[in-house]
């Protein structure tokens, strides 16, 4: 089976005021099946969202993709011309972004900008279409959605604003949905109700999620793949439950420390040390040296690490991978 | 008209905090060393500086009285008189010397006046806030129903059109654009840690105002002083050109509102006093810009 | 209802203002040096002993100022806003009469302003360091600094004599009067110049208001998610952009009602326009204070007329506003 999505060696760069290109992402590959959701995963800064943003080809100015591929269903997006592009938007592929409160237009109802995604893709008539866009606010689970269609942004509470923009995102039944830290800015009983709802809509429609978050433990559940990615970099991939279960980069395994508990149901091995919040900051663009990204902050550095450029993802089982000198060391 | 106010304040960019500077140097020394760093506002500051110079050294280099007949009506520009005649064969030349004289301090000084009765209402309406705002805000919004320039024009018809009666108008119709931006500056500034800390010190309101916020509010009060001096120099001149100018004294807005109606015999009477009343106000602005780039270096970009 | 309430509550505001404004016409009057007869039959109104009595008994100047005053207003509330003796006419009607083709003037004006500003704030906000927005910028700056009546000028003398095309004085052709559709035409073509020099102003104004907008709205959040819609470019454009971007520029178009109104004093004596900058003109030259009160008075009028439609639009434009939210 061709996967949905997949990326490959996906390199993108930020020019910076001296107009030099400043390395933001560096080789990043993933593959994603229908109806399976990838979640990648790092603090703020490491490149998530420019992943994001790159496959749907709408970097910010100044950012350019320096390298790789992006092929959606067989399709290279990358010699897509803008036109396709626009047309595969919204229809084939779609995005939630992560903040419910500034993404949606304040001068429209919430149905108007459903309905438009069905008039514009769908060919509707601007009647089906904004009887259609009242259907998928049922289909999100919003209480008297006919009255809730005509609603301003500004009458919705963040959790309801962020269901309008799935119901958007879903509205073409995309094949890929590219869901951008959707429940950050969400209170937490809200987040756990968007994430029920996002893999309940995958049951049914088997889109393709790619879920970006900082928060290793929310995902664990939801997530089929997790890719790990660090400074610009994929420093650890494989299926969900082997990483939350035996993480092997001491960034992962900071990570899931920070987080309270899984849901996954392992117990936390005996061996871990606690690492609690990983100290220090992702090293800034520009900062990035050949080397091991995670070293300035690593508990675990040797003189081995010291003294060579960082690894290649490396698989240490069927699927699981992971950039790491040290990393047959650390799973011991 | 608090939701214009309000609206105001959304069409308007949220002036931002105090700039940050290096302990080392001074605050305007730092912001002098970015203004220089501004092309357009140094371009400004010399065309400004030219002016100027011309209108005190002027009457050195070419001493002819400008209200004086010198040759024939209309002769135009040649070597006798460089800029021509007037309807009344007086020098064009002399007149925007001498003219520039009565403008430039018109702008300067009405300006001032702006300024200050604007900071007064804005600074005590912002600072006390309650019943003194309620009450500067109906009245500020009681001249804002007025067209400033049509009520300078009342106002120097009644009193009579002198020099001074005309700059007092001009500073008495519009200042309410700097009164609505240092309120809402001491509004901000107000509330903030460090002034709380002074008033737990116990310092007085005046000691508050004077010496606590308002050297903090100056940026934005600074730029809107010198663009008021190019609004002030354009009511002077369109009130000289409406027949309200002193006739004793001679302002570029005067030349142009006496030779008007001859615009089509003597082009060279009109533009090149409409054409210095261009270029000051033109200098002006592009110090305005340099001094909002140094003193709001966030909004350097725009 | 809601509507009803607000609606309501400015009228209320602006009848207060309004006695403010007369209030203070009635001081001026009391203020200016001379005597207030002088002042009221102005000083070349040809101000017989006769009428100089007429006049003490009708305004009652020999009573006390508060009672003077209240004489005042009692009078203008029933329309009666003093005499031009030089115009040998009521004020009210002088006004009302002057008072189309001053709005024709700042109409036209506002339309060409606000269209082509937006039109060119718009444009060039898609490239921020373009040739169009380094023109804009020096649009703007250009027509900040250029008087309106030297514009005017430069205008009249390029039309009126390096290349006659358009008219240039006046509101319709003396020479050969017109009626019915030629009539308007012909109206329509002596407004061209006069409403041009008036829009240039805001034009520069507006173009450089609209561009910073649009270079924010196009950096909002929901201008990218309408981009990953996959909406063509022109419904981001229009539908998603620029009715954010007139946000702001409803309510300077509001505020600046007043000076529009300046403007087109100004722009009326240029090309002889018959409208009520002109009467201004004519009343300062003639010192005839009557109706320069008066149209100071309904200058007040139409700036609070404007900020009532202003605020109307503004509700119409951001549902925000309508809720009640601000």
């Amino acid at each position: 089976m061709t996967p949905v999505l997949s990326v490959e060696n996906l390199s993108v760069s930020m020019t910076n005021r001296d107009g030099d290109l400043v390395p933001v992402l560096e080789n990043l590959s993933f593959n994603i099946d229908k109806g399976r959701t990838i979640a990648l995963v790092g603090e703020s800064g490491c490149g998530k969202s420019m992943t994001a943003l790159a496959i749907m080809r709408l970097l910010p100015e100044g950012f350019v993709i320096t390298g790789g591929r992006i092929v959606l269903d067989g399709e290279d997006l990358l010699a897509a011309r803008p036109k396709r592009m626009r047309a595969l938007r919204g229809d084939a592929m779609s995005m939630v972004f992560q903040e419910p409160m500034t993404a949606l237009n304040p001068l429209y109802t919430v149905g108007d900008q459903i309905a438009e995604v069905l008039y514009y893709h769908r060919r509707l008539s601007r009647k089906d279409a904004a009887e259609q866009a009242v259907q998928f606010l049922k289909a999100v689970q919003i209480p008297a959605a006919e009255q809730r269609a005509k609603a301003y942004p500004h009458q919705m509470s963040g959790g309801m604003r962020q269901r309008v923009m799935i119901a958007m995102a879903l509205a073409c039944r995309p094949k890929l949905l590219i869901a951008d830290e959707p429940t950050t800015a969400l209170d937490v009983t809200v987040q756990a109700q968007i994430f029920d709802l996002l893999a309940q809509l995958q049951d049914e429609t088997e889109t393709a999620i790619v879920l970006i978050t900082h928060d290793l433990g929310a995902v664990a559940e939801l997530a089929d793949e997790i890719a790990v990615l660090y400074a610009g970099r994929c420093i650890e991939t494989g299926p969900a439950h082997e990483i939350a279960a035996r993480p092997r980069h001491p960034y992962t395994r900071g990570l899931l420390g920070c987080v309270p508990h899984l849901a996954v149901g392992v117990a936390k091995p005996e061996v871990w040390t606690d690492l609690g919040e990983i100290p220090g900051m992702v090293p800034g663009l520009g900062n990035r040296g050949p080397d091991c990204a995670f070293l300035a902050r690593c508990a675990n550095a040797s003189e081995l690490c010291r003294s060579k450029p960082q690894p290649p993802l490396g698989h240490v089982e069927a699927g699981h991978a992971v950039s790491c000198w040290r990393a047959e060391e650390i799973a011991a | 008209m608090s939701t214009m106010e309000s609206r105001l304040a959304m069409a308007q960019k949220p002036v931002p905090a105090v700039t940050k500077v290096p302990k080392a140097v001074s605050p305007a020394r730092a912001a002098l060393r970015q203004f220089m760093k501004s092309p357009s506002g140094v371009a400004g500051a010399v065309l400004l500086l030219v002016l100027i110079a011309g209108t005190i050294f002027g009457p050195w280099l070419h001493p002819v009285d400008p209200l004086d007949i010198v040759g024939m009506p209309f002769a135009p520009p040649d070597a006798d008189a460089l800029f021509g005649t007037d309807y009344l064969g007086r020098d064009v030349l002399a007149g925007l010397i001498y003219g520039g004289r009565a403008t430039l301090t018109v702008g300067a000084v009405a300006a001032l006046i702006t300024i200050v009765i604007g900071v007064t209402v804005g600074a005590l309406a912002g600072f006390f806030g309650g019943w003194v705002d309620a009450l500067l805000v109906k009245i500020s919004e009681f001249f804002q129903v007025l067209p400033p320039l049509l009520f300078a024009m009342v106002l120097v018809t009644l009193f009579g059109p002198k020099l001074s009666t005309i700059t007092v108008a001009i500073g008495a119709v519009s200042w309410t654009s700097a009164a609505r931006l240092t309120r809402a500056e001491f509004m901000r500034l107000r509330d903030l840690d460090f002034i709380k800390a002074s008033r737990a010190a116990g310092a007085g309101n005046l000691h508050l105002i004077l010496r606590v916020v308002l050297p903090n509010a100056l940026p934005p009060i600074i730029v809107s002083a010198t663009l008021a001096i190019g609004t002030a120099i354009l009511f002077e001149g369109g009130l000289s050109f409406l027949g309200l100018g002193d006739p004793n004294t001679m302002s570029w807005g005067l030349m142009i509102g006496q030779n008007r109606n001859y615009v089509l015999d003597a082009w060279w009477a009109v533009t090149f006093p409409g054409a210095a009343i261009f270029l000051a106000v033109l200098a002006v602005s592009l110090v305005g810009d340099g001094v909002n780039d140094a003193v709001n270096p966030r909004l350097r970009r725009r | 209802m809601a509507l009803l309430t607000h609606l309501f509550g400015k009228f209320a505001n602006a009848v207060v203002l309004l006695l403010a404004v007369l209030v203070m016409n009635f001081c001026l009057i009391h203020l200016a040096p001379g005597d207030p007869v002088q002042v009221i039959a102005g000083e070349m109104g040809g101000a017989s002993p006769e009428v100089i009595a007429a006049l003490r008994a009708k305004y009652g100047l020999d009573h006390s100022l508060l009672e003077q005053l209240f004489t005042y207003l009692g009078k203008v509330v029933h329309g009666d806003f003093g005499y031009s003796y030089y115009f040998n006419q009521p004020v009210l009607g002088l006004i009302l009469q002057r008072l189309p083709a001053t709005l024709y003037l700042a109409a036209a004006s506002l339309v060409i302003a606000v269209l082509i500003g937006t039109v060119l704030g718009v444009i060039s906000a898609r490239r921020p360091n373009g040739l169009l927005s380094h023109g804009v910028t020096v649009l703007a700056l250009a027509g900040h600094a250029a008087p309106i009546f030297w514009t005017g000028l430069l205008l009249l003398l390029l039309f009126g004599s390096v290349w006659p095309i358009l008219p240039v004085s006046g509101m319709t052709d003396v020479v050969d009067p017109k009626t019915g559709l030629a009539y308007a035409a012909d109206v329509a073509k002596h407004l061209v110049l006069p409403s041009i020099t008036l829009g240039l102003v805001f034009v520069a104004q507006y173009s450089r208001l609209a561009r910073v907008n649009m270079i924010d709205v196009l950096s909002a959040d929901y201008i990218r998610t309408a981009h990953a819609k996959g909406l063509p470019e022109r419904v981001v454009l229009v539908k998603h952009a620029l009715r954010n971007t007139l946000i702001p520029i409803v309510t300077v178009v509001g505020l600046q009602f007043g000076n529009l109104f300046a403007g087109a004093v100004l722009v009326e004596t240029v090309y002889s326009w018959p409208g009520m900058g002109r009467l201004v003109f004519d009343s300062i030259l003639r010192r005839d204070y009557p109706t320069l009160m008066g149209v100071l008075f309904f200058s007040a009028v139409m700036v609070i007329a404007a900020n009532i439609l202003t605020d109307l639009v503004y509700r119409l434009i951001d549902p925000r506003i309508r809720a009640g939210a601000r």
